[in-house]
Formats: C-alpha cells, structure tokens, sequence
C-alpha cells in the first residue's frame, strides 16, 4: 500500500555523504578520476560499463544540469498535491537523478521542453533531510 | 532427451571469496556486501566486471543496477537457502549452451545488521528508497513513463501517436470475444480519456485484471507425440539494467533490447527480422511497443510512433502485433508476458481467435519493471 505520508530517505554508509551534504544545502555527487566524469546516485566506484574503476572521489557539483526527461502526475502519490512534476535531470559534472521540478504555477508540457536548464533548489523537510528539487535556470 | 551428463566439465569455477570479513557489519549495506564479495571474487579470478556477461544472485536487477553491469544471461531464482546452488546449476546450462560466457553469482545479506536490505517501495534505505520515493513516483504509471518525454523530444514522438498504439490493439481486441475492452475507440477518444501521467491518458494504459496461464515445455524428440502441434523455442534473449528509472542507459531506446535480447534471439534462430510473421510486444503502456520495435530493429529509432500511426499493426496490417488485444485491451493481471506467450503459441498453432493466415514465426517481447528487464523470444511451428 502507498502510504498517505511523503516518502522519506534514509541513509546508508555509502550515501551518508550525499545526505549530509544536502543538510548543509551542498549537492554532495562522486566523481570517477578515470573517467573523470560524475556520477549518481552514490557508490563506492564508477557505474560506467568500460570504467568501473573504484579510483573515485566525492565533489561539490554546482547544482545546474538540464531537464533530461519528465510526467506530469496527475494520478501519483496520494500524499503530494497533483499536478506534480516528476524529472530526471543531468547533472552539468555528469550523472541523472530523479527529483521535482518546483516553482511553476501550472505545469504544462509547453513550460517544460526537455533540454531545458534548471538549477536546484534545497528544500528542508525536517531536521534529519533535505531533498533536492530543481527549478528553470 | 537431453542428458545432463553431457555438461560433465564443461564449465568451472573461476574465482571464489568472501567479504573482507565476515560476522557483525554494521558499517556495510547490503548491496555493499554484494559488491565486495564480486570484487575479491574477481580479483581472485583476475577478471574485472566488463569481463562478466551473465549474473545470478536473489537480488536481482537491484545487483545489477548497483554494479553498472548489463548481462546477457541471469538467474534471479529466489528460493531460500538453496538458491544459490541452483544458481550455479543454471549457470552450468547456461554457459555449455552459449547463453554466456562469464558468470558472476553474488550472495550479500546483512542479517543481523539490517543496514540497507528491504524492497522498494518499503525499504527506505534502498536506492529506490533513497533517490525515487522521496518525488512521488507511485508506481509504474509514474515509473515506467518518465522516459517518453525525451524521446518525444529527440524524434517527434506524439500524443497522437501513442494513442495509435491503444486504437491499433483495440482493433485486435474486437475480433477476440475473451477480450476485457472491445469497443472500437479513436485517437481522439484516447485523447480525450483523463490524464494519468502526462503524456499518458487512461487508454494509454495497460487494464488491472485477475488471471493466469501455464506452458508445459519438453525437448524435441518427445515434442510429436503430444496431441497439438509443436511450437518451438528458435531463440531467446534476456537481460537486466536497471531497477530505477533515473537509472536507465538511454531514455530514448530500450537499450538491452537492441544491444542484447534482439540480437541474441535473432543469431540463436537463424533468423532475420523479415523472417518474422507475427509479434507480442508487452504493452503495459502505450509507449512501451515503439521503444521494442524501435529496439528489435524493425524500424528506426524514432519511426515507432509514425509506423504505428499508420496502423501497420492493425488487422490487415504488415506486422501484426498483440493480436489478442494486448495488456491495454485483452487483460493484464501485474505480470502479463505469460499471455503474450500464449497468444504466440495460439497463432502458431492455427487457434487464436483473430488467427493471421500464414503464421510460422512470432517474436515475443517483454519487459520487467519499467524497461528493467528484458526478454525476447522467437517461437515457430516448423
């Protein structure tokens, strides 16, 4: 059953980093020093086929990318407010998270061409997190 | 028959390890016991991931996901205690048949810790836990879409389009009395129909029924003496990716399914695509049969919707695909590939109810989860 509350994460050793850093409002990511490219979500080496490598280092990435992809929720989880806007957008060091896209009056197909900038937006649900929302650049 | 004697040291064990230790870890997830166990394996064998091309283990394409890998033969039995024997057993087929070359079977489990197991959506710790849940996705009308903007984007998909995918299958569905949903409908009713999740309206969407199906499978000297005529496995293709859908390759193709599942059934049959007389594309979504037919090669990226606007895969059609009226209008219980088999099976036998003259081959194609995993299979009667 879907629960009627938000979802909240919880961290685990590897993604702590990550999780700490958004309490701070840091976009905390990891960075292959192979090759040399970010990537998400966090883990102790690279997730590129050909790569692989655990040379790897966590970076503060800047927090702009590009919307790669997204719905327009309109029958979602019972707990948010639809229309909501689901996304996945890349990161401008590399790597694609999911996340919401915030700060539209009404979101619309037309106000939301894939390709578009965005830039994150830190939204403190508690004292334990902080997610990562995203609005047009 | 076949005689498992003939697999007699055919294949080995290669590398073999734990984790670093063993006994109270509360500093490891379990995924990060999966992984550190693959690596001092594949250390120990002298191989890196890229050398490995099949994967066992009960967790699935959550291992795979987590490794970054993309094999072309998995087992994700899940029986208990014993899986993992039997995962070596599969593997041992697997490898004499040519499926794979390399298989990596990873067992990690943090039971007394409890850091980082449980399944999406319960386990707030998994990745799905940690980077999906928290933005409201809500299941597969949610998941299994998110990718269609970006290739709406890259190649003009359009509403209209995939809309002619639900008026298409729904042209099957009223030739088929068993079928759920058989009056006729027009793109503009699919239009019309309320928004689930842009771009998707509830025509887009795959029925939620109850039902079942079963194949009984033997080899092929035994195959004549049954009373219905053989159908046969010509070719098989499988593999996993992802399980969360910020984690797949490339929004804009069904990236397996072009690079391995396609490929394989085809080179395993003998067969090319114009070989292909009839289709079952798992629709759970109305986008879902433009990324197969894009995938499998019989367009081109991006001329999915086009071909399909055209109603190529209607009654009368070139290719004619989900015949039964598909997951959208004939039924759909949660995990709906067994009755695309069936539907193959019953066109190949000369039984459907909306039979296409001249069957002789049906490529069956299938996701798991939102493009997470895939499988195709090719079946003929001669």
């Amino acid at each position: 059953m879907v629960s009627m509350q938000k979802p909240l994460p919880e961290p685990t050793p590897e993604t702590q980093e990550y999780w700490d850093g958004m309490k701070r409002h840091e976009l905390r990511i990891q960075r292959c020093n192979d090759c040399n490219q970010g990537y998400f979500y966090p883990r102790p080496f690279c997730p590129r086929p050909g790569c692989h490598s655990r040379n790897v280092a966590w970076i503060t990435a800047s927090g702009k990318g590009t919307l790669a992809s997204y719905v327009i929720a309109h029958r979602g989880h019972p707990a948010f407010e639809a229309p909501y806007v689901i996304a996945l957008v890349d990161l401008q060091e590399g790597g694609r998270m999911m996340t919401n896209i915030v700060g539209l009056d009404e979101p619309t197909p037309e106000a939301l061409p894939v390709g578009a900038p965005v830039e994150i937006v830190f939204e403190d649900i508690n004292d334990q997190v902080t997610l990562p929302k995203f609005r047009l650049a | 028959m076949f005689d498992s004697r003939e697999l007699r040291h055919k294949v080995a064990i290669v590398g073999a390890a734990e984790t670093n230790e063993v006994g109270v870890l509360p500093n490891h997830s379990q995924l990060q016991l999966h992984a550190e166990a693959a690596f001092n394996a594949l250390d120990d064998a002298g191989l890196t991931l890229d050398d490995i091309d099949g994967y066992a283990g009960v967790a699935g394409a959550g291992m795979t996901e987590y490794l970054g890998i993309m094999p072309r033969w998995v087992d994700g039995t899940s029986v208990g205690g014993c899986s993992f024997l039997i995962h070596v057993s599969h593997a041992v087929a697997a490898i004499a048949a040519g499926y794979c070359s390399t298989v990596l079977i990873t067992h990690g489990e943090s039971g007394r810790s409890r850091v980082g197991t449980g399944g999406f959506p319960g386990g707030r710790q998994t990745p799905g836990g940690q980077f999906e849940a928290p933005f409201g996705v809500a299941g597969p009308p949610t998941m299994f879409s998110v990718p269609i903007a970006a290739h709406m984007a890259k190649y003009g998909t359009t509403e209209e389009h995939l809309a002619a995918v639900s008026v298409a299958t729904r042209q099957w569905a009223e030739r088929n009395p068993r079928a759920m949903m058989r009056d006729p409908i027009t793109v503009e009713d699919v239009l019309n129909s309320r928004l689930i999740a842009w771009p998707l309206h509830l025509l887009n969407c795959c029925l939620v029924t109850d039902g079942g199906g079963a194949l009984i499978l033997t080899s092929e000297d035994r195959a004549k003496d049954f009373p219905k005529k053989p159908v046969y496995v010509l070719g098989r293709g499988e593999s996993t990716m992802h399980q969360n859908i910020s984690s797949m390759a490339d929004l804009t193709e069904w990236t397996a399914a072009a690079k391995v599942t396609g490929p394989d059934a085809l080179r395993m049959a003998g067969l090319g695509l114009e070989d292909i007389n009839h289709a079952m594309f798992y629709d759970a979504f109305s986008h879902t049969p433009i990324y197969a037919l894009e995938a499998l090669g019989f367009v081109k990226p991006g001329e999915g919707g086009p071909w399909f606007a055209e109603m190529n895969s209607a009654p009368g059609g070139t290719l004619p695909i989900n015949t039964n009226g598909g997951g959208l209008s004939y039924t759909h219980t949660g995990m709906y590939g067994m009755f695309a088999i069936q539907e193959a099976v019953r066109q190949l036998r000369g039984e459907a109810a909306a039979q296409v003259d001249g069957v002789k081959t049906s490529l069956v194609h299938a996701p798991g989860g939102w493009f997470s995993a895939t499988a195709t299979l090719i079946l003929g009667n001669e």
